[in-house]
């Protein structure tokens, strides 16, 4: 177990590397730089440039970036007179957390239901109703979700906000738009696991032996059904991660999301390459934490000696 | 054959004794030509794809993604030439129009007569007689022509992605599998690496560098697409490789060229087509999405997720202009997301009845 999380840690340090190597050549190819002021003459220019190492070899200012990135340096905005791209990511990220964590444990909670509810009414109506909301919530893109729940929940019918984060009811559009996509993969999972789980002999004992129903589908059917949710939270993070992008902005939430699209919008690179490093570390420990726990629960997978689950 | 046997056996004993019953000539009846006729008329050999195909009808769900995307991209090629208006024809006279369609102007409640929600018919106001189906935009732009342009765009960078996606998917998940060993071992370390990196940021990236166009959007989307296509190869070649009929393959003398786009890749055939099928709605939401943050197509030319961008700068005044396109892109990925879905149980054996 040891020698596989090593391993897994590795992965992940050496992806973070590949990562960060990117960005930072990506910033010296891009145009512009933060000393380009016409006032400024070539010596003022010649002074900030030893002030902070822009002249220094490009293998020295890479190694320092690295060693900068590792504590948490970030660099400095463009836009936001010298401000640190950490302390806006640190102002920005409480929010981001909230809306993310509230989709997330609400879309989980429905989604569970849905496919506990479709299983168990296997080829009724409820099961098709289920199934019809799981596929419009995979399809239905968040922007186009967001853009109708603005439009007739907020203007046509006035129920709730539309924009703007100055309480609970601001978050709740927002939030449905975030998790519709948690819900129709959770509710699609749960559905196909809890058939399976369901056609088992050891359910079928477990009725023979006279359990009440109600025991033998949460102890005995919802227990096992649930090992493999550990799968979709890698791509369920990545969906609230983008998520978080475009419903930010449609409903003006001054959240990470909100921030990096205009960071994009007015060519903030430092901003850009922080926030993108930073989603980027979220995403390789959620999959590590996911690999270990997967790890974990199902031992054939540490044994083969770190072999990632199948199918993304 | 009963026929012969009746002959044979008489012959031989002339009376044949069955529980103490004799079997004599006049208690058997000429079988005659419809015999013969139904013995020749077997079933038509079955095929996997004619097979899938026969269950991918039965799937209600399937088949009416498949007319949709059939009639989607019907409309994406022919769309706009179906009005006389360009789509980059601008007249700011007749700017922000709400729909109005012939013959269905006259049923006021579903809102294609031109009048806005303010209730004022715009096209009498603006003294405009034509007509335009979807409304136009804030530059009096019309939006039918634009939305079809938009669609074409759109299915076209996802097709091109999914192909490439294809291509590379296939031949780097094959060869990784049949080979094996330390190649596989190499192969899938940098898999796991590029599994690690999240698309989306690969994507913004290089976006970023390239600048936003129809190819730079479709190669930074192959850059990390491809991995799970290769990934899904890489294990039906796993699995194959080791069955019977591949080892008699070799065995008669079959390159590995043979033996990969002969019997390998054709037997991956299914998931291949299923993984496919993700990939287009996949790289519609992705454009879609670049489109929003700031990092689309430029204009005048556009995809449908400039045109939902464009939308909703209006949304409370014109928000025709935000449903038409949200509607067809929603579609889109609804009747891709039902023929994946349809296909994969069609494909599925275990599914036969």
């Amino acid at each position: 177990m040891k020698k596989y999380i090593a391993s897994r840690v590795g992965y992940m340090l050496f992806t973070f590397l590949i990562i960060a190597t990117f960005t930072f050549f990506l910033m010296q190819t891009l145009p512009g730089s933060p000393f380009n002021d016409e006032r400024l003459s070539s010596t003022q220019k010649e002074v900030l440039n030893e002030r902070y190492g822009l002249n220094e070899p490009l293998s020295v200012q890479y190694f320092k970036y690295l060693g900068n990135i590792t504590k948490g340096d970030f660099g400095v905005s463009f836009q936001f007179d010298g401000r640190s791209v950490s302390s806006i990511i640190g102002e920005r990220i409480g929010v981001s957390a909230i809306l993310g964590a509230q989709s997330l444990v609400a879309g989980m909670i429905i989604g569970l239901f849905l496919g506990i509810i479709a299983a168990l009414r296997h080829n009724t109506f409820i099961d098709y109703g289920a199934m019809v909301v799981a596929v419009l919530g995979l399809s239905i893109p968040n922007f186009v979700l967001a853009g109708l729940l603005q439009y007739w929940v907020g203007v046509r019918l006035g129920w709730l906000p539309v924009a703007f984060w100055e309480g609970f009811e601001y978050s709740i559009l927002p939030t449905i738009a975030l998790a519709a996509f948690v819900v129709a993969t959770m509710a699609r999972f749960m559905r196909t696991e809890m058939l399976d789980v369901l056609g088992n002999e050891y359910i079928t004992t477990a009725r023979a032996k006279g359990i009440k129903e109600y025991t033998v589908i949460m102890k005995h059917g919802l227990r096992n059904a649930m090992i493999p949710i550990i799968t979709i939270l890698g791509p369920l993070t990545v969906s609230l991660m983008t998520g978080t992008l475009v419903v930010e902005k449609i409903f003006s939430v001054p959240g990470l999301g909100e921030q990096f699209v205009k960071s994009i919008l007015t060519n903030d690179y430092p901003v850009i390459m922080g926030v993108t490093l930073f989603y980027s570390l979220l995403f390789i420990i959620v999959i590590l934490i996911v690999d270990i726990l997967y790890g974990v629960v199902d031992p054939r997978i540490r044994l083969s000696g770190g072999g990632r689950r199948e199918g993304k | 054959m009963v026929w012969l046997i009746r002959e044979f056996v008489f012959q031989e004993v002339g009376v044949v004794k069955v529980n103490e019953f004799e079997l004599t000539d006049d208690l058997f009846e000429e079988s005659g030509k419809e015999f013969e006729e139904k013995k020749i008329m077997n079933r038509p050999s079955s095929t996997f794809l004619k097979d899938s195909w026969i269950r991918l009808r039965k799937n209600k769900g399937a088949f009416t993604g498949l007319i949709l995307i059939i009639l989607i991209m019907f409309l994406a090629a022919f769309g706009p030439y179906m009005n006389s208006h360009g789509f980059d024809e601008q007249d700011l006279t007749r700017a922000n129009l709400p729909p109005k369609v012939p013959v269905l102007e006259n049923l006021p409640f579903i809102g294609l007569n031109g009048v806005d929600i303010r209730g004022t018919d715009q096209y009498a106001a603006k003294e405009v007689t034509e007509y335009y189906w979807f409304g136009t935009d804030d530059l009096g732009r019309d939006l039918w022509t634009r939305i079809w342009q938009g669609t074409r765009i759109s299915l076209y960078i996802a097709f091109l992605a999914a192909t490439l996606d294809l291509v590379i998917g296939v031949a780097y998940g094959s060869i990784s599998a049949y080979y094996g060993g330390r190649i596989d071992n190499i192969m899938q370390r940098i898999i796991e690496v590029l599994m690690g990196i999240p698309n989306l940021i690969v994507v913004i990236l290089l976006i970023l560098i390239l600048k936003p166009g129809i190819l730079s959007i479709t190669l930074a989307m192959v850059i990390t697409g491809w991995v799970s296509m290769a990934r899904i190869v890489r294990g039906q070649v796993l699995k194959l490789k080791g069955q019977e009929f591949v080892l008699a393959s070799r065995t008669l003398g079959a390159k590995d060229k043979n033996l990969i786009w002969g019997h390998l890749i054709p037997n991956s055939l299914g998931p291949i087509i299923i993984t496919t099928m993700f990939t287009i709605p996949t790289a519609i939401f992705t454009e879609a999405f670049l489109s929003f943050i700031g990092l689309g197509l430029q204009p005048p030319i556009a995809s449908l997720g400039m045109i939902v961008n464009d939308g909703f700068k209006m949304l409370k005044i014109y928000p025709h202009m935000l449903m038409f396109s949200s509607v067809i892109i929603s579609l889109i990925m609804i009747s891709f997301n039902l023929l994946g879905d349809g296909l994969r149980d069609s494909f599925d054996p275990k599914m036969k009845k």
